[in-house]
């Protein structure tokens, strides 16, 4: 008894003090002053778009496009990796996608990174090996913040998984950086693109320190491809999805036999439980 | 202990004869979770999360274990060490997301099991032992997880350390020092990476050490059932093997179909993106929350928006922060007075009318709605609507719950298990311990076990 006397006058107690001290005060200001309004820039957000016909690595029967990876490498090597780095992928990691041993040997070798010298221990910038991770553009933060107007460019290695929707927001981010449209100027009159900054209609804040890149034709595809800017960036998007989870495909894969395995287990689990239980469960 | 009917263990051969003596292993396990435990028949597929639960610990600690050897306890290393682990680790990606959500899946277990208790209040006498060491097993759950969370030391690894170790600032006096000393520092850093690993590998052996308890308490009055009626004769009850151990097989099938669907198809799709960014204090996400197994109670942290002060003076008695931190605490440790603040000597929701309506229109949308709004932003309406969740909250189990328990009518309890099952007792005369008439429906009598229910043999 005492302890459901207790109860009571704690639960009324607590509850008064919840009503009545946060609940009334934030009644009083939301009645008087209505909802707070959204930033200007909420007018102009998109939702990310997706390819026509979606990514071959979408869905759980999805499968990498060897070919479309190697264009994606491709982007990110002549456009991205200026500003952008790769930390946590290797060069040994591009057999994945479908490049020989030789291939990978020969292409490390066109990267430079920071190494020691064997003879006078000096700080030097040798060719690649496959062993070696892709390096970053810059020395450190500070010299990234200097050369991009204040704003480090992040490492691309898990872009895909690191943003909402990251697939579809860095196809989209690609193809994002339009006219604002008119209608939505004339709602937030005082929007502005401060200089330096670029409107792009699905990054967070509309405005991004990162210049339009993916410009028609900027690559020239060695399959022939033509190099338009949604081609682009959809290669350069499957790049960076499968360098964000190189294992992507081999899970999937692994997915359908464990789970088939699980259906047998369970449908054999069942049948026993239901000869088990047979002569409990009958009414007389 | 069991009772007096329960299948005894004989050794087979010279070997287990000779175990049997020096060390009764195989009989513990025979009375605990085989042949010798008997278990009523009419269990529902509510009763077997309890099972599931088990299996989700030695799976995270296994799975645990594993990713420990290829972790290094860093904040220079540790985010790239969870790099390493899913590029470089042979299935590495497959330990690194089977852990992350096998704690998700613990929690969803483990609240259905939490649910399961409240709607047939399990927590009440002679379990009430059992529910206790239950909701310490969800505290120390809620510790580990959340300090695995901070692991692989990710922006939101870091931030909700920050925030959730921020809440012991708010203690009066002690607060910051406190806050200080658990932290190593005055925000996370290296020191709290390591012990927080250490913990994290500590406690789920306090957790199994828990459980072991539990079960052994589970063992003394022995398992509840839907009709809350106690166990009277032997056609009550089924042997635990093979009876349950072939629903409970099956079933975990079941759940692990599931379980394989979020692991190999949308690994991610329980987490924050946030958490894939490596941890930056000089970076603050737009929006902090814990993974979605705390919403609720992040939300009742949350609700509390306004000090509490004495009206027209402005003098401060309980600042908002700590008035969150209270609640957010109160609403787990209000479980432990649950067997005293329901005193209706009716177990079973489903006979009890008043109850059952409060529970699926009032506690169940509560709770629905707090673990939506625990991950919203921190903004209008959803502020006002997690005010009005956490008063419902507390209202029922501090008010409703004994207040309903007093003036409540219940329906008439079948006169046995058996009875419930088969429509009639298949026993009349024989093993009953109910008389002669067993068809009769007997009405509860307040005050406990007038019902002729037995106590098991000791």
């Amino acid at each position: 008894m005492t302890i459901r006397l207790g109860g009571i006058i704690l639960g009324l107690g607590l509850t008064a003090v919840l009503l009545l001290w946060s609940l009334a005060p934030g009644l009083f200001t939301l009645t008087s002053e209505g909802f707070p309004e959204k930033p200007d820039y909420y007018a102009f957000q998109e939702e990310n778009i997706a390819p026509e016909g979606g990514f071959a690595f979408d869905g759980p029967l999805g499968t990498w496009d060897y070919a479309q990876l190697q264009r994606g490498y491709q982007v990110y090597k002549e456009v991205c990796s200026a500003c952008h780095s790769l930390k946590y992928v290797a060069f040994r990691n591009l057999e994945q996608i479908g490049y020989t041993e030789d291939e990978v040997r020969a292409e490390a070798a066109t990267w430079m990174v920071p190494g020691i010298d064997e003879k006078d221990g000096s700080v030097i910038e040798r060719p690649g090996l496959p062993t070696d991770q892709f390096p970053s553009p810059y020395a450190n933060d500070i010299e990234a913040r200097a050369f991009n107007n204040n704003a480090i460019p992040p490492d691309l290695s898990l872009i895909t998984k690191a943003r909402k929707d990251g697939v579809h927001y860095v196809y989209s981010l690609m193809q994002g950086y339009n006219e604002p449209d008119p209608e939505d100027v004339a709602k937030s009159p005082n929007f502005e693109t401060p200089p330096g900054l670029y409107f792009n209609e699905y990054f967070y804040n509309i405005n991004i320190a990162m210049p339009p890149q993916l410009l028609d034709g900027i690559v020239s595809y060695s399959d022939g491809t033509e190099a338009t800017t949604e081609q682009m960036s959809a290669d350069v998007t499957a790049f960076l999805t499968w360098a964000g989870e190189p294992s992507l495909i081999k899970r999937k894969q692994t997915g359908w036999f464990v789970i088939g395995f699980l259906l047998f287990a369970t449908i054999l689990g069942f049948l026993s439980y239901k000869t088990v239980w047979a002569t409990k469960k009958k009414k007389i | 202990m069991s009772f007096a009917w329960a299948n005894q263990y004989e050794p087979k051969n010279d070997f287990t004869k000779w175990l049997d003596e020096k060390l009764p292993v195989p009989r513990l396990v025979y009375n605990a979770v085989g042949a010798g435990y008997p278990v009523p028949r009419n269990l529902n597929y509510m009763w077997n999360f309890g099972v599931l639960a088990g299996f989700f610990l030695v799976f995270q600690i296994i799975t645990g274990v594993v990713l420990a050897m290829h972790y290094a306890a860093n904040t220079e290393v540790a985010f790239g060490q969870i790099e390493h682990i899913m590029r470089n680790v042979n299935y590495g990606w497959l330990l690194k997301y089977a852990h992350a959500n096998g704690a998700s899946f613990f929690f969803v277990v483990i609240y259905m099991h939490i649910f399961r208790g409240l709607y047939y209040s399990s927590y009440k006498a002679p379990r009430e032992m059992i529910w206790l060491l239950g909701v310490v097993i969800f505290l120390l759950m809620m510790a580990t997880a959340f300090m695995g969370y901070v692991l692989p030391w990710g922006q939101m690894s870091f931030w909700g350390a920050k925030v959730i170790t921020g809440l012991f600032g708010a203690i009066p006096f002690i607060g910051e020092p406190l806050q200080i000393w658990l932290v190593g520092g005055y925000a996370p850093n290296d020191s709290t990476l390591n012990r927080f690993f250490s913990l994290h590998f500590l406690m789920p052996f306090i957790i199994a050490g828990t459980v072991i308890l539990h079960i052994w308490a589970l063992h003394i009055p022995g398992s509840s059932n839907p009709t809350g009626v106690e166990v009277k004769q032997e056609s009550d009850t089924v042997p635990f093997h093979p009876y349950y151990t072939a629903k409970d097989g099956w079933f975990l099938g079941l759940i692990l179909i599931f379980f394989s669907a979020i692991v190999f198809f949308a690994p991610n799709a329980l987490g924050h993106a946030e958490n894939w960014i490596e941890a930056n204090p000089l970076s603050t996400p737009a929006l902090i929350v814990p993974e979605w197994y705390f919403y609720p109670f992040y939300a009742i942290l949350r609700a509390f928006t306004g000090d509490l002060t004495i009206p027209f003076t402005g003098i401060v008695l309980i600042e908002a922060k700590l008035l969150g931190v209270i609640a957010m605490f109160g609403s787990i440790l209000v479980w432990f007075f649950l067997p005293w603040l329901d005193k209706s000597p009716v177990r079973s929701g489903s006979y009890r009318p008043l109850f059952k309506k409060f529970f699926w229109f009032g506690l169940v949308p509560c709770m629905a709605g707090l673990f939506y709004l625990g991950g919203a932003k921190a903004e209008e309406p959803y502020i006002v609507l997690s005010q009005i969740f956490t008063a419902y909250y507390f209202l029922h189990f501090l008010v409703i719950l004994p207040i309903i328990s007093q003036i409540e009518v219940p329906k008439p309890l079948p006169f046995s298990i058996t009875q419930a099952v088969l429509g009639s007792d298949d026993t009349p005369g024989g093993k009953s311990g109910g008389g002669d008439n067993p068809g009769e429906v007997v009405k509860p009598l307040p005050g406990g076990d007038t019902d002729g229910s037995l106590q098991p043999a000791e």
